[in-house]
């Protein structure tokens, strides 16, 4: 990208050796296919890995779902479509999408007035803030799997979470709750909650340390003005601070939607889907159907689904949310 | 949120998505040598076992030396490879035409696939002397007689429980019947003990309860047929479905089982029974190996250990049949002959032996059996060797597709999303798809 905003400067340097040339245009020439092989050059080793590790496995993704194949046999069984109609009025597929769309607004729903809460109480100079700061992201740097064993052994009935919890127990029950402890990983309406939870716990440092480095850019004389004109500091954080840091609660809650859409390893080590398929994602269905029921034509072609509601997603939000952010110093300027 | 990296948001679903899905063919497969398989030139054969941990471990390590020892000529490369991905592993290999020449195989629906495909070696004349010696238990490792792949070990499943629990409920016998097992439930409930665990999160553990309802249901015959025609109406089947249902309804199984898995820690099912927690499981041959893995006294716990059979239940089905897997393995279809040789050596008296000595497996060469000392896989053998037919696992025997379906929807039950009749339609389905 650098290479195309600057053709001068790179022209400057590949011809700085040369004489003045009388004969302009095959010399522009020169300098033209001079400028691509540099752009080709360093370009190519990115565009190739590109290329062999994601557009080619898409494309060959595509082409799997075309048939009914267990991943073992050759691909013989064309059968058109019907492994995409057959995803789209499968009842647990179309669980796992509602289930992906649960976490998308939960997720953001849950973490957002936390995350932007504590950022902004952080944000200011106080005794301990870096210890603060390093606990915030600690379970945000913990691997998924580990922090999802740990849930898991503590979220069992009696487990440290119950056990927590006991004196709440107690208290809903005198106030006439039949059985108010609930089994939070094996109740099917419950476990959509519980993982929730347990993910918000572990991305919710990430929403904090990207909201607090957004408010280190905000130009502390612009809230310093504001004081002197006797904002409130209630006034000044929803007037000056959260506007200004609202590019970076777009990109974040991109990035959240993303990772959403594609939730799997927590989901994975946690309940793998279960009880009765009730917390399956899309990534979880479809790694089930594939690859643990040899399906992989049907695999792939939730596959394909999958990458496609995110593609969409993407380009969506991209296009009417961050448009503003992404216009922005340049287009000002011009 | 699951956040890792912003660019490359579309990238990474499509890496995640596709290419697990598609490109996936992992290129440290190691083949066979190309080299003449007959002659004395080098030959490197393959081995892929699910032996991650010891003493499994070292041992086939072990017999691969020994192997390369008496054949100067052959040299064996070991990949140990993480249970759950075996099967993965090896589909991705079979399919890239890399395959290893020596490979895990579990037998029944899935070694059928792969036979097939045309991926497998046809050992028909080259172990009529292995076959002679294992019997009946070899049968899961043949489509249509034609054996690919044999068993080293096979056991058979029943309930294993805590005596010391029983005598505190005041149970003096095994349960025999399944009624004898409900009073048995009744008065462990009554002296406050969780009567029996089920990891039921991880699906199979539940389908077990199926597996042998079912086995006690149908015929052998109208099992079979079903697994090869893909004809899941005989009503034999919805049967099986609501005897789980009579058992969910006894209320046996601990607080959440939905949520537990097999063999996982302290909180797991076999975790529950190995502490104290829970008095009885159902579960294959393994689990006292997977139950002493989890406590820190492990000879304290079998003395406290035993097992029964699973009661008789009332129908179609042979009562002393009995359900049981095992694991065996298979040769690639290009391998070397070598690849004949060793799995003939691991099948040798002594190597089956010390198998049974040193890993406490099951051995399947009878003239081993002397090396089992674990009394409760003494009990299993006899069990074994008693039965009208051992019935290979379902899931395992009907294939990946069907067996998962078959799964899932049993796990559904326990959760109380599914009734009887719902399993045998949610393997028709599956078997209409595949």
């Amino acid at each position: 990208m650098t290479m195309t905003e600057t053709p001068g400067r790179a022209a400057a340097f590949v011809d700085g050796s040369h004489e003045p040339s009388t004969k302009a245009a095959p010399a522009r020439r020169a300098q033209t296919a001079r400028k691509w092989l540099e752009i080709g050059v360093f370009v190519a080793p990115a565009l190739l890995l590109f290329i062999i590790f994601v557009l080619v496995p898409v494309a060959r993704a595509g082409y799997y779902s075309l048939y009914n194949w267990n991943g073992i046999e050759e691909l013989t069984k064309f059968i058109g479509l019907d492994n995409y109609t057959r995803a789209l009025t499968d009842d647990d597929f179309l669980r796992a999408l509602r289930n992906n769309l649960f976490f998308v607004v939960g997720s953001i729903a849950v973490q957002l007035p936390i995350a932007l809460g504590v950022a902004l109480l952080m944000n200011r100079r106080m005794r301990g803030r870096g210890a603060f700061r390093l606990l915030i992201f600690v379970p945000y740097v913990l691997s998924e799997v580990i922090a999802g064993v740990m849930f898991t052994l503590m979220l069992q009935p009696h487990g440290l979470v119950d056990w927590a919890l006991s004196p709440v127990y107690g208290l809903l029950q005198t106030l006439g709750v039949d059985s108010p402890r609930p089994l939070w990983l094996a109740d099917t309406d419950v476990v959509l909650w519980t993982l929730l939870l347990v993910i918000s716990w572990k991305y919710i440092g990430f929403a904090i340390i990207l909201f607090l480095a957004g408010l280190q850019g905000i130009n502390p004389e612009l809230e310093e003005a504001a004081a002197i004109d006797g904002a409130s500091w209630w006034q000044i954080q929803r007037r000056i601070t959260i506007p200004l840091l609202g590019p970076t609660i777009r990109i974040w809650a991109f990035v959240s939607v993303i990772g959403s859409l594609q939730l799997f390893d927590m989901v994975k080590v946690m309940t793998n889907g279960g009880p009765a398929g009730s917390s399956h994602t899309m990534a979880t269905y479809m790694i089930q159907q594939g690859f643990e029921r040899s399906q992989f034509g049907y695999g792939s072609a939730v596959a394909v689904i999958l990458f496609a509601i995110s593609f969409v997603a993407a380009l969506v939000y991209i296009r009417f949310v961050l448009r503003s952010d992404n216009t922005s110093s340049d287009d000002r300027e011009a | 949120m699951k956040v890792r990296r912003r660019t490359g948001a579309a990238a990474a679903l499509a890496t995640t998505a596709a290419v697990l899905l598609a490109a996936c063919s992992s290129g440290d497969a190691s083949t066979g040598s190309s080299d003449s398989p007959d002659g004395d030139g080098p030959v490197t054969l393959t081995w892929w076992h699910n032996g991650t941990e010891d003493p499994l471990n070292s041992f086939w390590q072990t017999v691969a030396d020994e192997f390369e020892a008496a054949n100067p000529n052959v040299t064996v490369e070991i990949e140990a490879i993480q249970n759950e991905d075996v099967s993965t592993r090896i589909a991705v290999a079979l399919q890239s035409g890399d395959a290893p020449s020596l490979f895990q195989q579990w037998g029944g629906g899935e070694m059928a696939q792969q036979a097939e495909a045309g991926h497998l070696m046809d050992l028909t004349g080259l172990v009529d002397d292995e076959l002679a010696a294992i019997g009946g238990t070899a049968a899961p490792w043949s489509v249509d007689g034609t054996y690919y792949g044999l068993p080293f070990q096979f056991g058979i499943e029943g309930i294993w429980y805590r005596p010391s629990l029983f005598e505190q409920a005041g149970i003096t016998e095994e349960p025999s019947t399944m009624d004898d097992l409900y009073a048995a439930v009744d008065k462990l409930k009554a002296a406050g003990v969780t009567p029996i665990a089920v990891g039921a999160a991880d699906q199979w553990p539940a389908a077990h309860w199926w597996f042998n309802f079912a086995l006690r249901s149908c015929t052998l015959d109208t099992i079979n047929e079903a697994g090869a025609n893909g004809d899941f109406s005989d009503p034999c089947f919805v049967t099986a479905g609501e005897k789980v249902e009579e058992l969910l309804a006894a209320e046996p199984f601990q607080e959440g089982f939905a949520g537990t898995s097999a063999q996982q820690g302290a909180s797991s099912s076999a975790g529950l029974v190995a502490t104290g927690n829970a008095a009885m499981e159902l579960m294959g041959h393994w689990n006292v190996f997977v139950m002493t893995g989890l406590v820190d006294d492990p000879d304290a716990l079998t003395a406290d250990l035993d097992w029964f059979p699973f009661p008789e239940v009332e129908g179609a089905g042979d009562p002393t049949a009995a359900m049981g897997g095992g694991d065996g393995f298979s040769c690639y279809v290009d391998a070397p002959t070598a690849c004949v040789d060793l799995l003939k050596y691991i099948l040798s008296e002594d190597v089956q032996t010390r198998f049974a000595e040193i890993v406490g497996g099951v051995p399947v060469i009878p003239a081993a059996a002397a090396g089992v000392s674990q009394p409760t896989t003494q009990e299993q053998i006899e069990v074994a060797s008693d039965a009208a037919y051992v019935q290979l696992w379902m899931d395992i025997g009907f294939g990946p597709n069907v067996g998962g379906a078959l799964n899932d929807t049993v796990e559904a039950m326990f959760s109380g999303q599914a009734s009887a009749a719902d399993i045998p339609a949610a393997m028709q389905a599956a078997a209409d798809n595949g």
